[in-house]
């Protein structure tokens, strides 16, 4: 009984690790000049990866400033880690009519 | 069919390089593509000069697989052009997405080419990441303010290079802004009517499709200027092919890249770099040529292909 309470201890800690600020991460990904998705929900703390599938570089580019990529060929990633809740519009500064935003709650 | 391979076909697909020749004889510009080894037919007392755009070093991909190289091929092109062209356009883009060096690249690629000068006006891939930093640092020195525009005056014709790019948010369109306006205004302010003028920027100066951001949002506003003037002549880069359209005495004119070729509007999803094999290549990239003559008509610019 005292082992069965321990996993499930174990299990419980698990699971509120996986939801726990900085330990979860989402893909975001670019192909034909769009963000997909375009409207991105995570928790605080969550990794977002993009990935530009596109020939064409893209960016990922804070409408604020708050964050920002390089210009990103074919295949390549940026990451941001968003710790704080809030909205968080981006766009594509080489092509600024693509656009998405990343909600923290 | 043959197999081939993804090697083998990048090979097959090495594109030839292009740019447009403008030929002056008097007051009227005409255009034809560069072709290897062709002469430029000048009218006496007149003069060619070459554009050339969206070189793109630092692109590597299906599309092309060495900007570069492609590039070079022109280049040698616009060597053998005989007279040599007076001076150079670069209509913007010479970086792919300002790759580390590829200004630099550039720079010395285009030592090779002969002719008295080359002037330049910043496409967005050469200003998106600092604002235009570099790019002024490097082609700033004798524009207005040093902020990237700026016009001359060659045997009688009026040049005029724009930037519209450094505003390049929002809605993805190309800008002049309000600084730049009232400039060109006062610019054009003395010259006589009868002046030939031809106006270089990247991005449209007309609405091409403004769906993909080809579209430069001021621009009507800064062309009223031009209205009085009897011979116009816009030459922009940026959407890697070849539109014209004519407009009252304005006639707009696009050019190819060096690099590799965009759909036409709303033929792809996208506008991102159109794969295509060698045959139909040679059909998508060129060299427009355009000769001056001083005529009362309007200007006549043709265009032909490589291929």
């Amino acid at each position: 009984m005292k082992r069965q309470i321990a996993v499930l201890i174990g299990l419980a800690l698990a699971a509120s690790a996986a939801l726990a600020p900085g330990s979860s991460s989402v893909d975001v990904g670019i192909k034909e000049f769009k963000f997909a998705p375009a409207a991105l929900e995570v928790r605080p703390g969550t990794r977002v990866t993009w990935t530009n599938h596109d020939e064409e570089t893209h960016t990922i580019t804070s409408a604020t400033g708050a964050f920002g990529s390089r210009g990103l060929g074919n295949d390549e990633t940026f990451a941001q880690t968003f710790t704080r809740p809030g909205a968080y519009e981006y766009f594509c500064a080489l092509h600024p009519q693509m656009r998405a935003t990343v909600i923290v709650k | 069919m043959d197999r081939l391979d993804r090697r083998g076909f990048l090979q097959c697909m090495a594109w030839t390089g292009s740019a447009l020749v403008w030929t002056s004889a008097g007051g009227v510009l005409s255009s034809r593509m560069i072709r290897a080894a062709e002469a430029a037919d000048t009218a006496p007392g007149g003069f060619s000069f070459v554009q050339i755009s969206d070189t793109h070093l630092g692109f590597k991909g299906q599309a092309n697989g060495d900007a570069a190289a492609t590039l070079q091929q022109l280049l040698d092109r616009v060597n053998a052009l005989r007279p040599a062209p007076a001076f150079v356009l670069h209509t913007g883009d010479q970086t792919h997405g300002q790759k580390p060096g590829a200004f630099d690249a550039l720079a010395e690629m285009l030592k090779s080419v002969k002719t008295e000068r080359v002037f330049y006006v910043p496409g967005e891939h050469d200003v998106f990441l600092d604002g235009g930093t570099e790019y002024l640092a490097r082609y700033g020195k004798g524009t207005v303010g040093a902020r990237g525009w700026q016009s001359f005056d060659y045997r009688g014709t009026h040049f005029v290079g724009l930037v519209n790019v450094l505003k390049y948010k929002g809605e993805g369109m190309g800008a002049l802004g309000q600084d730049q306006i009232e400039w060109l205004e006062k610019d054009l302010a003395p010259l006589a009517a009868s002046t030939p003028i031809v106006i270089f920027a990247h991005v449209p100066l007309w609405a091409v499709y403004p769906q993909w951001g080809w579209v430069t949002e001021d621009a009507e506003r800064a062309l009223t200027n031009v209205k009085r003037f009897g011979s116009v002549t816009v030459l922009n880069g940026h959407i890697h092919q070849v539109m014209t359209k004519v407009e009252g005495n304005v006639r707009f004119h696009t050019a190819m890249s060096t690099a590799f070729p965009q759909p036409a509007p709303g033929a792809a999803p996208s506008p991102g770099p159109m794969k295509i094999p060698e045959t139909d290549a040679r059909r998508m990239i060129g060299v427009t040529e355009v000769t001056l003559v001083r005529r009362a008509e309007p200007l006549a610019i043709v265009d032909s292909t490589l291929g």
